[in-house]
């Protein structure tokens, strides 16, 4: 073993996959993720992966990267720059240099740094370092392809599937580098072809021989050593990504409720995760109905909401844009329904894979007529589960349609969390009308929530009419009667208004009164967290709001807001939930940090932001 | 005590809205015929009042739910097959009926109704038929023959109508009547036949609508001519028809041919017998597209053919996979797969 290698101790290290999109990179990076996560490590992972799913091999437009954050304390970002980033071609090199720390490692696969190569990713000369101006970093240029093939000479496999593997070649170098255990990956090549045992074989020796190669080569000076986290609350862990969370959180509130989860969905990205992992819950007695549309989506949810079952409907920006008709049918007849939209980049079909927050003034006002609904927004990848559970809870204790956003960032990166048990979640009881139950009036309302009766079909003595057309105050009938359509409006706005009295009051981060607060809501959590985390150990006045609950927002808002000195909105579109404040809030004066290029924050970027407010620039 | 499934009269099935309708529209009829069938759809089978479930979408025929005294659900424009479906899926143990029109079915909600009728999900859809955009008063419709001037065809439409039956069939469809609104008889007898359907049914009502088509049927409908034009299937019976029994349909090459009994040498031999449960949908197709003047137009059952349905295939495969699964519980899921301690 080479003597002179050095062990460094970090505290966190952040790893970028990078390569075409069908080099394999999202399960490249989830594996290196679970098998951190599996060690003990905090981890949060980033896919960023492009819309075309075969866009020409070996082109800036087709690289696909994967990028996991690990450290022996919380991490709450996938990190803005990486230590070690692993590029497959050019072309990833080419689009994925600035995001590697100054002075970091890059390990390229230099079989394909060849005139085809180059000429593919569009640079001008053959010498990547010089042209990317990396000359400053420890770059790698491992054989990694002609290793692979060498490796599986005598595996049985035809060229092709050899080829396929190198990304496990990469993943095995970088499984030196970082010190981390095999055995995780071995057992899921186990679990995953566990009909083809020479796949298994394959997967592990190449595995072993990255993990070997990178050993014997002398470039590779220093080894990392991240323990274990130790700052994590004891207990039972896994790992799980948005999408997952949401999918289970609502099958908590199915069961809290002792009632079917019914899903009507139709595929977009990047909500189809939620549809896929309900389709796979029979077990759980789920029941999903992959529609011909959105639209039909919502209208079946309806009808399965009507009918007795615990629906919900779930979709992405377009998605959610058809179904706003639907969503005023819910409105109206005073159904539970949960709809969940995981937004991306738009308008129109945008930038699919992408992340961002400008679907919340659809969330909020996307339909005809006076049609409040409760929204509220889930912030990391797990507490989507506790936000499905509680839009379930609130749609059906209130009798409201509930529209949940998250967003491509939480919904595909992933986190370890610590496993709950559904004791310590409240029970849901919603308000069945019993059989028979005497001058029932489809429309009357409970004092606290003024919510609605639900009366199932079927049962006897409550049959009765609903649907579209504006609703007589008592009995439910079609009225045009002026006035009641004004007690109706109204009453549709306070029973929204009235769910600020069953949720918790907004929570301050850092001190309850500063100079500067920051305001945020939803996914940028974890971006927002640590810059204002930074900014606090630096001295500096700053507290952190961010916002689950959306409409209606907690009661004790503006109290936090009066005790700031500044107030800025960070979001990820041009300003959407700052005009939600200024409609809700107009007391106050607000600045605003937007972005919109489909990325998440940096947390350098704020940082800098939040210095230049504090020095009044 | 008697169940009292077995004693509900059309009394029992009239609610306490006023309907709406103009005098004389089909519809009226057609209310008639429902309040008419669902005594004798409980009585058949055993269902009581609160098992049904009425869902619509918008137009003069999506009224329909308030006017019944059972469950009922008044959507929007084109999307009562979803809606409808979704209420069967939650709940498969009602007896859901789908009110639509032909704008409604057929133009906004055509996807819809074209993949109810695939997925076979058992609903009964009551497809109201006027040729015309009732509600919106007086626009041409998917169903509008080539040429009707309406109030947005001043000039003739340019386009080709659906035949709802062809629709129905090409979709796989397992059961598809037809009826007319004026025939209160036929159509209720047609009504329980799809009751009894496990399956979606297409029920396709001929209905006037005497504001802005008036007279659409009366070619077929008019008491006068309608026994020569029209010819009511029944399983199993000879197709004959005319107000002499003496016209019938025979097979010739690979199309149907109108022959007169006791000419040119066919005899009641020669006369197909209808076999509404043939799964092959060949005679089928061709007697739902039946037109006058060529052709009686067919009423009755035309096609009824059993296969599984895809709210008794959900609910199966739900049980299938409970019986021998690992997971029983939310806390069961959450700890499955790889978890560590710390
Ligand atoms: C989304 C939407 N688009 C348009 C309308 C207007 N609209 C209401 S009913 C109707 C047509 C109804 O025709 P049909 O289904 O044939 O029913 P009929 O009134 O003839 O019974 C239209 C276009 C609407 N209510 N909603
Ligand atoms: S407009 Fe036509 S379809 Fe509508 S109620 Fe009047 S007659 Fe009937």
């Amino acid at each position: 073993m080479d003597k002179q290698k050095s062990v460094q101790e970090l505290d966190e290290v952040v790893v970028r996959f990078s390569g075409d999109s069908g080099d394999g990179m999202q399960l490249t990076g989830t594996l290196f993720a679970d098998a951190s996560a599996l060690f003990g490590n905090d981890v949060s992972t980033f896919p960023d992966y492009p819309s075309e799913i075969r866009a020409p091999q070996g082109t800036i437009g087709g690289v696909s990267g994967f990028q996991v954050h690990f450290g022996s304390r919380k991490v709450n970002t996938p990190g803005d720059f990486c230590d070690v980033l692993i590029a497959m071609n050019p072309a990833a090199l080419k689009a994925n240099a600035k995001w590697v720390k100054r002075g970091g490692m890059i390990i390229v696969d230099a079989d394909q740094f060849n005139e085809k190569g180059y000429q593919r990713a569009g640079y001008k000369t053959f010498d990547a370092v010089s042209e990317l101006n990396l000359q400053d970093y420890k770059v790698i240029f491992a054989p990694i392809t002609n290793l692979t093939k060498e490796s599986l000479k005598d595996s049985g496999l035809d060229n092709k599937s050899i080829i396929r593997s190198k990304n496990m070649f990469a993943l095995g170098m970088v499984y030196y580098i970082f010190d981390r255990p095999l055995n995780f990956t071995e057992k899921f090549f186990e679990k995953k072809f566990s009909k083809k045992p020479e796949v298994v074989e394959a997967n592990k020796k190449v595995l072993r021989d990255g993990f070997n190669y990178a050993a014997n080569i002398h470039a590779i000076a220093s080894t990392y050593k991240v323990k274990q986290a130790t700052t994590l609350p004891k207990g039972k862990y896994r790992n799980i990504n948005g999408n997952t969370a949401t999918a289970w959180g609502l099958i908590a509130a199915a069961e809290k409720a002792s009632l079917p989860l019914f899903c009507g969905s139709y595929p977009i990205t990047p909500a189809t995760e939620i549809l896929i992992e309900l389709a796979k819950r029979k077990d759980l007695g789920v029941k999903t109905l992959q529609a011909e549309d959105e639209i039909a989506g919502i209208c079946t949810a309806i009808g399965a909401a009507y009918a007795g079952n615990f629906a919900v409907t779930t979709t992405s920006g377009p998605g959610l844009s058809l179904k706003s008709e639907a969503l005023g049918l819910a409105v109206m007849t005073e159904l539970p329904l949960v709809i969940v939209d995981v937004q991306r980049g738009g308008p129109s079909t945008g930038l699919p894979t992408k992340t961002e927050q400008s679907d919340l003034m659809q969330a909020l006002w996307g339909r005809n007529g006076e049609a409040p609904m409760v929204v509220i927004a889930a912030s990391t990848p797990s507490n989507c589960f506790d936000y499905a559970f509680m839009a379930g809870k609130i749609a059906m204790e209130h009798m409201t349609p509930v529209l949940l956003l998250t967003d491509g960032y939480i919904a595909n990166g992933s986190e370890p969390w610590r496993i709950p048990s559904m004791k310590d979640y409240p029970d849901i009881k919603p308000p069945i009308v019993a059989e028979g139950t005497e001058g029932y009036m489809p429309y009357a309302r409970d004092e606290k929530r003024l919510a609605r009766g639900w009366a199932f079909p079927g049962k006897k003595g409550i049959a009765h009419r609903v649907g579209g057309l504006e609703k007589d105050f008592l009995k439910g009938t079609v009225s045009h009667d002026p006035t009641n359509h004004q007690r109706m409006v109204d009453i549709r706005a306070e029973k929204v208004q009235r769910v600020q009295e069953f949720i918790p009051e907004q929570q301050v981060i850092g001190d309850p009164e500063g100079d500067l607060l920051v305001i945020g809501w939803g996914g940028t959590f974890g971006h927002l967290f640590d810059a204002v985390q930074e900014m606090r150990a630096n001295g500096k006045k700053v507290s952190l709001c961010h916002f689950n609950y959306i409409n209606p927002m907690p009661k004790n808002v503006a109290d936090i807001f009066g005790r700031f000195k500044k107030l800025v909105v960070c979001e990820l579109n041009m300003g959407q939930f700052a005009n939600h404040l200024r409609m809700n809030y107009q007391q106050f004066n607000y600045l605003q940090y937007n972005k919109v290029q489909g990325l998440p924050f940096t947390v350098v970027e704020l940082v800098e932001k939040f210095n230049q407010i504090l020095e009044g620039k | 005590m008697e169940e009292q499934y077995m004693n509900y009269t059309p009394q029992d099935f009239k609610s306490d809205q006023e309907v709406r309708w103009c005098p004389g529209c089909g519809d009226h009829a057609i209310l008639n015929a429902v309040q008419k069938a669902l005594p004798e759809v409980s009585k058949q089978l055993k269902y009581n009042l609160e098992r049904y479930v009425f869902v619509s979408g918008i137009g003069c025929s999506s009224r329909f739910p308030y006017y019944v005294n059972t469950f009922g659900f008044h959507g929007i424009h084109g999307r009562a097959s979803a809606i409808a479906t979704g209420v069967k899926v939650a709940n498969p143990t009602l007896s859901v009926w789908q009110v639509t029109g032909d704008g409604d079915a057929l133009a906004i909600g055509g996807n819809h109704f074209i993949h109810a009728v695939r997925r076979n999900i058992d609903i009964n859809i009551l497809l109201f038929n006027n040729q015309i955009y009732g509600l919106t008063k007086g626009q041409y419709s998917p169903t509008s023959p080539l040429g009707a001037i309406t109030k947005t065809s001043p000039f003739g439409t340019v386009e080709h109508p659906f035949r709802p039956g062809e629709l129905v069939i090409g979709a796989q469809g397992k059961f598809f009547a037809r009826s007319l609104d004026v025939d209160v008889k036929l159509t209720a007898e047609i009504m329980v036949e799809a009751a009894k359907h496990d399956g979606t049914s297409v029920v396709e009502i001929l209905q006037n609508c005497v504001i802005f088509n008036d007279g659409a049927y009366d070619n077929i409908a008019d008491r006068e001519h309608r026994d020569d034009r029209v010819i009511v299937l029944r399983h199993g019976e000879k197709m004959v028809f005319g107000k002499n029994r003496d016209k019938g349909l025979i097979l010739s090459g690979l199309s149907l041919k109108v022959v007169t009994i006791g000419q040119g040498g066919f005899t009641m031999d020669d006369i197909l017998v209808h076999d509404a449960y043939n799964p092959n949908p060949g005679v089928h197709m061709m007697l739902a597209n039946m037109e006058y003047p060529d052709y009686p137009v067919a009423l009755g059952v035309i096609r009824n053919v059993k296969d599984s349905t895809y709210d008794d295939n959900v609910r199966d495969q739900v049980l299938e996979v409970m019986k021998t699964a690992k997971i029983k519980s939310v806390d069961d899921l959450l700890n499955s797969g790889d978890t560590w301690e710390v």
